[in-house]
């Protein structure tokens, strides 16, 4: 498992892409995802909601639990990805592609975001 | 008391497949090896192959093992033929179930009782007190056997090529001892999933020549190594109870719709039988609550412990719930005050961390199996 350079982390297994145009693309990482086991439902923050850096947005249940889902950044929704609602084991089989998330339109970064290397490291995967 | 989990005989064997472990009842057993509901999904088409090395087996012998059976236990096991095996449970003096399991029958005089791994301690215990006055003798024998499951509607076809016993002769609920791929065994038509398969308890130092030989015969009809995520799933869609969940000590047979296992006519005084004829008594003329099958109308997963509401009111708890992959809904088991618990109640919800979801009241089983 490799996790991708361009990409920075949150200690809660979320990932967060480079912004264009102020907007970041927000999900979880493959380790996340597969801790958690088939993922069947997901339930994401909706356009227009504000979201917080560390704080819960979301849902995510798999077979065996639900698990929380957290913002990396503070901002405001732009995109909630739909397919992964429809699809949620898109969470797995593509966590830093086709299962990405949301978007967000970012306001304010936190200054503990992680490098992929440091996150690598953090997560011992 | 060490910490240190107990570690099956396939255990090596489990890691070098990559799976993912979970502490269970004090055993390091495998949780899943990729996908569950692949797994659950093999099972269910095809093969799945299991460890549960972790069930405790503990053998009756002598000139009275039926007769002290059958004053343990509720069922009756004098009545059970040799090569047959029979569910049934072990309860306290007041009806409490101590734990449900499986007992076979290997000789006239010889039985083994196989309990859940969070009980066998408790019913090894149980069982060695209240032999006393029986000639009967009571062995510990959780270290003598590794067990190996074959589930799923592909099994028979499988285990055919390995052995020469009469696989189309041994039905369901029955056992006789073996031979596959060479390893002596107790082969048993039983299983906790739904489907028909069988269970094979081997010495621990041929359990990893039967994994391989079965691995090597099952993979072109599809087999796959399955964790006990899956069995989780595959038993809930099949309505079958867990100890500790749909069983517990403050629930007597009766209370849990398996009243059928207590065999009153066996004759025999046995340990709960006054507390269970009231238990009887009550379950048929005004029941607390009665165990429903639930079905969601979203997606969002009952876990247990959840509560069921109706009206805002609780009505029941949720002892069980699972994404279900066959139905490709979530689904659970739970205690549901009688007036609610009939199939087709309406305005029957979960509360899912503060939301009262749909749900929709259905009869047990979820899923039965084409025979």
């Amino acid at each position: 498992m490799s996790n991708p350079q361009q990409l920075r982390y949150s200690k809660e297994h979320e990932w967060l892409s480079a912004a264009e145009d102020g907007v970041s693309t927000v999900g979880i990482t493959e380790h996340a995802a597969n801790a958690l086991g088939d993922v069947v439902y997901v339930q994401l923050p909706e356009v227009g909601d504000t979201v917080t850096a560390g704080e819960t947005c979301g849902e995510l249940e798999s077979t065996k639990s639900v698990s929380d889902l957290y913002s990396p950044v503070t901002g405001e929704v732009v995109e909630a990805n739909q397919d992964v609602v429809d699809d949620p084991s898109l969470v797995n089989t593509a966590p830093f592609e086709g299962g990405w998330l949301f978007k967000v339109r970012v306001a304010e970064e936190p200054k503990d975001l992680l490098s992929a290397d440091e996150y690598t490291e953090f997560s011992g995967a | 008391m060490s910490t240190a989990p107990r570690l099956t005989a396939l255990d090596a064997v489990h890691r070098a497949l990559g799976a993912t472990m979970t502490d269970f009842a004090g055993w390091d057993m495998p949780l899943r090896y990729g996908s569950e509901r692949d797994e659950h999904n093999a099972v269910r088409t095809k093969a799945g192959l299991f460890d549960l090395s972790h069930m405790g087996e503990i053998t009756v012998t002598g000139p009275q093992a039926a007769d002290f059976l059958n004053y343990a236990l509720v069922g009756d096991l004098a009545g059970v033929g040799v090569g047959r095996a029979r569910y049934t449970m072990i309860c306290r003096e007041d009806g409490g179930i101590l734990d449900d399991l499986i007992v076979y029958r290997l000789q006239e005089q010889e039985y083994m009782v196989v309990a859940n791994a969070s009980n066998a301690q408790i019913v090894l215990e149980a069982l060695t007190e209240r032999a006393a006055g029986f000639d009967a003798d009571v062995r510990d024998d959780r270290d003598a056997y590794a067990l190996l499951a074959i589930q799923g509607p592909e099994s028979p076809g499988i285990l055919k090529a390995l052995t020469d016993a009469d696989l189309d002769g041994l039905k369901y609920y029955a056992g006789l001892p073996g031979t596959v791929a060479g390893v002596p065994a107790l082969i048993a038509r039983t299983g906790y999933t739904g489907e028909d398969g069988f269970e094979l308890f081997v010495e621990p130092r041929h359990a990893e020549k039967l994994w391989q030989a079965l691995t090597e015969a099952g993979a072109p009809a599809g087999l796959i190594p399955c964790g006990l995520s899956c069995r989780d799933t595959l038993r809930l869609e099949a309505g079958m109870p867990l100890y500790g969940h749909e069983l517990r000590t403050d629930l007597t047979p009766f209370d849990a719709g398996l009243g059928r296992v207590v065999k009153f006519e066996k004759g025999d005084d046995f340990v709960g039988r006054d507390a269970l004829a009231a238990a009887a008594e009550r379950a048929a003329t005004k029941p607390p609550r009665k165990l429903a099958g639930l079905v969601a109308r979203g997606r969002r997963v009952p876990r247990a412990g959840m509560a069921v509401v109706a009206d805002g009111t609780v009505i029941g708890e949720v002892t069980s719930g699972a994404p279900s992959p066959t139905l490709g809904k979530p689904i659970a088991i739970a205690y549901v005050d009688a007036e609610h618990a009939a199939p087709g109640t309406e305005g029957v919800g979960v509360d899912i961390r503060g939301t009262h979801e749909p749900y929709d009241v259905v009869a047990l089983p979820f899923y039965k199996r084409q025979k």
